[in-house]
């Protein structure tokens, strides 16, 4: 199974990992874990929502506006692509990643080519 | 014809579960093993009333529906004109499964078919739905009318479900090691939800929700009978059946509920106590306390005590501060403080359920004080609680009973 993991964060949050119990579990720790693991296909860390850029076509014409599609607390940090056996194992790999502790982590499904 | 209705009946109550949970295992489509069982039951009852009831229905229910399942693969498999190589051989696996006469060795498929209904991926509602009708066989109508939904909305809650299993890639297994500690509680929080639905009463066709209880029950059993080594499965039967053998005396004639210390303990059946006590004394000899062990400690000592006032209160109280620590929540809170006051008075009662934070808006906590105050003779300050508590209950049975209550506590 495929799947895409949005980190997510909250925006207001003081909390950051470094100031977690276990200076250890940074991401980069987790990156490397997952990578060694062969379960981690690709990811990386996402500019904040204040940089993103929103494009719609209505009626033939592009709307394009400044800001995520959804204005929330919580905001998409980062995405990384997990390939695993099943929602188990995706599960216990998102928990791993310090940002469960101190955002989210969201785990979609790809949807695969029939 | 009766008996063949009721055999099939029979049949119907011990195989289901198990014939949906072997095609799903093979076939890995929830749908199709579920038409295939309906389909398998259907042709009981054509066939049996002619044929005479097979002397092992359950092995010929399953080999017929193994059967349609492989004639449904075989039909969908010519319709597709261009099937990948791979899936074709994914294909003939499943067809040499589905051909192989069922073996008694295989470990039981209902326990990986329960863990998965109830996997936390999915919403509670779905999970109790699920679980209702693959583990326990209940048509999509009877569901719908438990939880008063619509016939549309629930079987779209279930179809909801299945898809997701499906497209996020939920284990059909039952958890190892240290995940099956995680689960498993969240798999007994489904059948004492489904228990509580049942027991409460708190809507809906009351016929339908004594079932949900008896089927709780029925699945506790089957949890029991398949987990043998994990205490609080055994301690979540035990406080169902501590619970259920209570139901005669709850209500009166008209329907109303009967507080604890006016039942008439003559009318609990002390067979099911008798077994309640017995399974959770042989869980608590493991040594692995849990909450719904304490829980049915809590029950054992209320269904065991030959009336309110001899009630071993020490005991009762020791059960409630262990339960407190494992899980502190202000309900637990309160019901320890209402059993604290049971046993030294409502002054005392009074003020430790004062000391109950945290439960703004739920009608127990004014309930409660209620009592207390009617018991110390504080009839005005009673009714202004009585009176609170009365707004804030959920269900018809327990405002009828505050009403009664408050009219019973003269104005001023």
């Amino acid at each position: 199974m495929q799947y895409l993991f949005f980190i997510g964060t909250a925006p207001d949050s003081d909390i950051e990992p470094s100031d977690g119990p276990d200076k250890s579990e940074t991401p980069d720790n987790w990156v490397e874990e997952m990578d060694r693991r062969g379960v981690r296909k690709f990811g990386n860390r996402l500019r904040p929502a204040e940089d993103a850029t929103t494009v719609r076509k209505r009626g033939g014409e592009v709307l394009v506006t400044d800001g995520p599609f959804v204005e929330g607390k919580e905001y998409i940090a980062g995405i990384d692509v997990i390939e695993c056996a099943d929602l188990d194992e995706a599960i216990e790999i998102a928990s791993k990643h310090p940002m469960a502790a101190y955002g989210l982590v969201e785990i979609r499904p790809f949807w695969p080519f029939e | 014809m009766a008996v063949v209705a009721d055999a099939v009946a029979a049949a119907h109550t011990e195989e289901w579960g198990r014939i949906v949970a072997t095609l799903i295992r093979v076939t890995g489509d929830w749908s199709l093993a579920e038409d295939c069982a309906q389909d398998a039951f259907a042709t009981a009852l054509e066939r049996w009333p002619r044929d005479g009831i097979p002397p092992n229905p359950g092995g010929w229910l399953t080999i017929v529906a193994k059967n349609r399942a492989i004639d449904r693969l075989r039909r969908s498999a010519t319709e597709r004109s261009k099937l990948a190589e791979a899936s074709r051989l994914a294909e003939a696996d499943v067809m040499d499964e589905l051909r192989e006469p069922t073996r008694d060795d295989v470990p039981d498929d209902r326990l990986r078919l329960i863990f998965t209904c109830c996997h936390p991926a999915l919403g509670l509602d779905s999970r109790v739905a699920l679980t209702l009708r693959t583990v326990a066989g209940l048509s999509t109508p009877e569901i719908a009318r438990a939880f008063l939904v619509t016939e549309p909305t629930m079987a779209q809650r279930l179809v909801r479900a299945k898809s997701k299993i499906r497209n996020a890639g939920i284990p059909y297994r039952v958890p190892e090691g240290h995940l099956l500690g995680e689960r498993l509680p969240g798999v007994l929080a489904v059948l004492y939800l489904l228990f509580n639905e049942g027991y409460s009463a708190s809507g809906g066709d009351s016929l339908l929700r004594a079932d949900l209880t008896a089927e709780a029950i029925r699945l506790g059993r089957l949890l029991v009978q398949l987990m043998p080594d994990e205490p609080e499965a055994a301690g979540l039967l035990a406080l169902m059946l501590l619970q259920h053998a209570r139901r005669a005396a709850r209500t009166d004639s008209a329907g109303d509920l009967v507080p604890l210390e006016d039942q008439n303990r003559g009318l609990w059946d002390s067979g099911m106590v008798a077994e309640g006590v017995d399974i959770l004394r042989r869980a608590l000899k493991r040594e692995r306390l849990g909450r719904y062990q304490l829980q049915a400690v809590i029950a054992a000592q209320h269904a065991t005590a030959p009336s309110l006032g001899e009630t071993n209160f020490s005991e009762l109280l020791h059960a409630w501060d262990e339960l407190a620590r494992l899980d502190a929540s202000p309900v637990v809170a309160l019901n320890r403080a209402i059993a604290f006051g049971m046993w030294k008075g409502p002054e005392a009662g009074l003020e430790a359920v004062d000391r109950v934070a945290g439960l703004d808006g739920y009608y127990l906590l004014p309930a409660a004080r209620a009592d207390f105050l009617r018991r110390l003779g504080r009839t005005a300050d009673a009714a202004a609680a009585y009176r609170e508590a009365l707004a804030l209950a959920p269900t018809e049975p327990e405002r009828r009973y505050l009403a009664r209550r408050l009219r019973e506590c003269p104005a001023d």
